[in-house]
């Protein structure tokens, strides 16, 4: 990406506004799933602070509910949150090689689905300082969210909260459609994964599979298949992700 | 609760952060075997697709507003609209398509 720190900086925290709205929305109802679970506004902002990751806290927070033990804990938020690592590794090839470690440990505490999504899509390789504007703007949404849920339960009018319950969605559109529509196998492909999705949703023999598990068995088939089918060989820097 | 819900949200911390940090930090040269490049080349577009649809459909209120900011949202990405404009676009439609339903 090109620009000075500070317009870089500046366009991640204006990407942030839409992924702030929408966590602030969805944060809201994770934090009703949290006072459900017997946790204070304190105990749900911290978590939201320290995991900003949806599945994985709502997860954490009926298994708390349950009296569950630390090992199932640990074991069900591998599981929730694994895509983490599959966006780990992408991130790690959009980055500079000679990005230092305090970057790396920063934007790591950070991959998050959303924040993910529009640190990769920068044109060429992403300065870490974009995602941090992302970050400045989009973590406190959540947190904030988490909390309020807590306090306030079910006072945000319903019209308004699903209204905002879109906002994460369309970010993902703006994300993924512009590559599909300059790119025939990234729109094959997109299409391809909205019927596949639909499909396990849809399917009696998939029904115990929690949603994130899902993600990650159809993200791993559908783009192992497309890596063997249609391999990528010209150099990220020309192309317009990863 | 049985357990302290302190060393719980540690726990659920420590476990997702292992996962997200480690290969940022022990991936430090660029792959270069081509199908596994191609194989994170396409990991973005099919996850956010996967979380995209049909989720959506259920996050509303109502299948039918979810439905048609689905379009929207594909509808105004196509003609270029920025990430933002996109968003708010889309909330905007199913606050009005929910005012009728």
């Amino acid at each position: 990406m090109e620009g000075t720190n500070r317009q870089i900086f500046v366009k991640g925290m204006r990407d942030g506004i839409p992924i702030g709205l929408g966590y602030f929305a969805v944060a809201f109802t994770l934090g009703i799933a949290a006072k459900n679970a017997g946790m204070t506004a304190w105990q749900a902002t911290l978590t939201s602070l320290l995991l900003n990751a949806s599945a994985g806290e709502y997860i954490g927070f009926t298994l708390i509910a349950a009296n569950a033990g630390y090992l199932e804990v640990m074991v069900m938020e591998a599981v929730a949150n694994a895509r983490y690592l599959l966006m780990s590794c992408a991130l790690s090839q959009k980055i500079s090689i000679k990005t230092g470690l305090l970057h790396r440990l920063l934007l790591g505490f950070y991959v998050t689905d959303e924040i993910f999504g529009v640190s990769v899509s920068v044109p060429g390789m992403l300065r870490p300082l974009y995602s941090y504007g992302v970050i400045a703007v989009a973590a406190p949404g959540w947190a904030l969210g988490t909390g309020l849920g807590v306090l306030l339960g079910n006072i945000l009018p319903l019209r308004l909260s699903s209204a905002l319950s879109v906002a994460l969605y369309g970010m993902f559109a703006a994300v993924f459609v512009p590559p599909a529509r300059e790119n025939k196998v990234i729109a094959g492909l997109v299409l391809f994964s909205f019927g596949a999705s639909f499909v396990f949703h849809r399917a009696g023999l998939f029904a115990g599979i929690s949603s994130g598990s899902k993600i990650i068995l159809l993200t791993v088939a559908i783009s192992l298949a497309a890596a063997v089918l249609f391999p990528v060989t010209e150099k990220p820097e020309k192309g317009e992700a990863v | 609760m049985k357990g302290n819900v302190y060393a719980y949200i540690f726990v659920m911390a420590v476990t997702t952060y292992l996962i997200r940090v480690l290969p940022l930090t022990l991936i430090r040269k660029e792959i270069s075997n081509v199908t596994i490049r191609s194989f994170l080349y396409y990991v973005p577009y099919v996850t956010l697709a996967v979380m995209t649809f049909p989720a959506i459909l259920s996050a509303t209120r109502s299948p039918v507003s979810g439905g048609v900011a689905f379009l929207a949202a594909i509808g105004l990405a196509w003609t270029g609209k920025s990430l933002f404009q996109v968003s708010v676009l889309s909330c905007g439609v199913v606050f009005l398509l929910e005012l009728f339903l």
